[in-house]
């Protein structure tokens, strides 16, 4: 995670749980605009490693939500995002990008069907400001589009004991929501949420929307259930490496304007044979002619932390290949992981390259898949 | 807050810090708890070879933590002749330990006089106060 910094002038933001977060004594630091907790008192690997066995509660409240409601809701996202929206029923949700007409991501985001004409976009903190503007410009008369990041508080409750833990505190039976399913209108702790089996740990797990003035409460109690299940409040540290092992891609580092879906490993969320959407022509044109370059995903085989930045290459006396973006410590695969753009013809799993970890040369391996799953 | 930064080491304003043998030949190095608060959890610590020579002011290993890498400056300058290491297995003691199972290395001091330059215990503290405003 490489924290993009505000603007100077600009005091960077707080969720309405940054007194929440200092009180547990969390190390806040400048995310994307905002004061976020990096750490809790436990430190990263504790909080990563409850997450994995227990349960881990993530403020996510910084992140945009958007509003498309009207009768052409569903045609206006289907034009702003690469993935299949109009065959998402309601209740449902879906991962996809927003591409611009070149086929470069204007963002990573999580489409919500909550009506048939109501849909919510789940969008990066440090993207919002631009993704709206390019949703606003686009869309035009088709639906309104509102900016309820404001009024919106977001918790993640993530991890093998989710769950149970959650189904203590509400009376909507959760056995029945399956990954990516959105229950609106649900009672939970008191508090009217709507609540969806999504997230960003490689965990089981449910993120829940509420009013930005229940927010707190809720977080207070979801604390409670979290610890009980022997779980803990996780910060930004812990999401970086959890989402890093279940190869979970971040906009800034892994995904950019100059990316397109296509080299990020994510044709997976782009219906090329279905409804026009933007940068649409750009990415038939781009598998025909053949994509170039890939995301790879590398496990360190030398003594060596691949981060950020750091060039890739084939030989030691050779040119610079690709660039990880993406890389650190696993606490839970028990190796050092990374991801990082290498040209296709040297993105074959199995293939050895090197990295330059500053001024050494650490042989890493490409492997196929997610570098953590859990089990079913 | 004592315990933090005991009054027998001498400290850098790098973070590192020096434990002089009674005959003032030998130092020991490691980083400090303000250091370690830093980094948050250690995954890997790089250190010199037994007879590889450090200069103060100067890199001798770094520290891999789950956030970033840090470099490791010497507070003395000589000769490496001890360097702990099952650190190689255990880089947590740095987090648990700082100030003993969490050091790192011990260097045979070519210039002592350059002891002087380092902070005792309550002028770093009073470092770190001023860092902070």
């Amino acid at each position: 995670m490489e924290p993009n910094h505000a603007p100077d002038h600009q005091e960077p933001r707080r969720t309405p749980l940054y007194a929440a977060h200092r009180a547990l004594g969390a190390r806040i630091v400048d995310f994307g605009g905002w004061w976020m907790p990096l750490q809790y008192g436990k430190g990263i690997i504790a909080e990563h490693t409850a997450t994995r066995t227990g349960v881990g509660l993530f403020d996510v409240c910084h992140m945009g939500e958007v509003h498309f409601r009207g009768p052409r809701a569903v045609e206006a996202v289907s034009r702003l995002v690469t993935g299949d929206v109009g065959g998402l029923a309601v209740g449902h949700a879906l991962y996809t990008v927003a591409c611009w007409p070149s086929g470069g991501i204007v963002d990573d985001l999580i489409v919500y069907k909550l009506a048939p004409d109501h849909l919510l976009v789940v969008v990066n903190a440090s993207n919002t400001a631009k993704d709206l503007a390019w949703f606003r410009e686009n869309v035009g008369g088709w639906c309104s589009v509102e900016d309820a990041s404001e009024a919106t508080g977001l918790l993640a409750f993530q991890g093998p004991g989710a769950a149970t833990a959650l189904q203590a505190l509400t009376g909507t039976p959760l056995e029945g929501m399956a990954s990516f399913d959105v229950a609106s209108d649900v009672e939970l702790a008191g508090v009217r949420v709507s609540l969806a089996r999504t997230g960003y740990t490689a965990e089981d797990g449910f993120e829940i929307f509420c009013a930005a003035e229940d927010v707190v409460a809720l977080w207070e109690r979801l604390l409670v259930a979290a610890e009980e299940a022997g779980g803990e409040a996780v910060g930004l540290g812990a999401r970086d490496t959890l989402r890093l092992e279940g190869r979970l891609s971040l906009y800034g580092n892994d995904l950019d304007d100059q990316t397109t879906p296509l080299e990020a490993g994510l044709g997976w969320v782009v219906k090329l044979d279905g409804a026009d959407f933007i940068g649409k022509e750009a990415l038939l044109a781009q598998r025909a002619i053949g994509i170039r370059r890939r995301l790879a995903g590398f496990v360190m085989l030398g003594r060596g932390v691949a981060r950020h930045g750091y060039a890739i290459q084939a030989t030691p006396d050779g040119n610079k290949l690709g660039t990880i973006t993406s890389g650190g410590p696993g606490p839970t695969v028990g190796k050092n992981i990374a991801l990082g753009y290498v040209p296709t013809e040297h993105a074959e799993p199995g293939t050895r390259l090197l990295v330059d970890c500053r001024g050494k040369l650490v042989e890493a391996e490409i492997v196929k898949g997610p570098f953590y799953k859990r089990a079913r | 807050m004592a315990g933090q930064y005991p009054n027998d080491l001498l400290y850098t304003k790098d973070h590192e810090w020096a434990r002089l043998d009674p005959s003032g030949k030998t130092a020991t190095i490691g980083v400090t708890r303000f250091a370690v608060d830093q980094l948050g959890d250690v995954t890997q610590v790089d250190l010199p070879k037994e007879g590889e020579l450090v200069k103060q002011g100067e890199i001798f290993g770094s520290v891999e933590s789950v956030k970033a890498v840090s470099d490791l400056f010497a507070p003395v300058s000589g000769k490496v002749v001890k360097v702990n290491s099952p650190l190689g297995d255990s880089p947590e003691f740095v987090n648990e330990e700082p100030y003993d199972e969490g050091w790192m290395i011990q260097i045979e001091l070519s210039k002592p006089e350059e002891t002087k330059a380092l902070l005792a215990a309550d002028a770093y503290q009073e470092f770190l106060k001023e860092s902070a405003d």
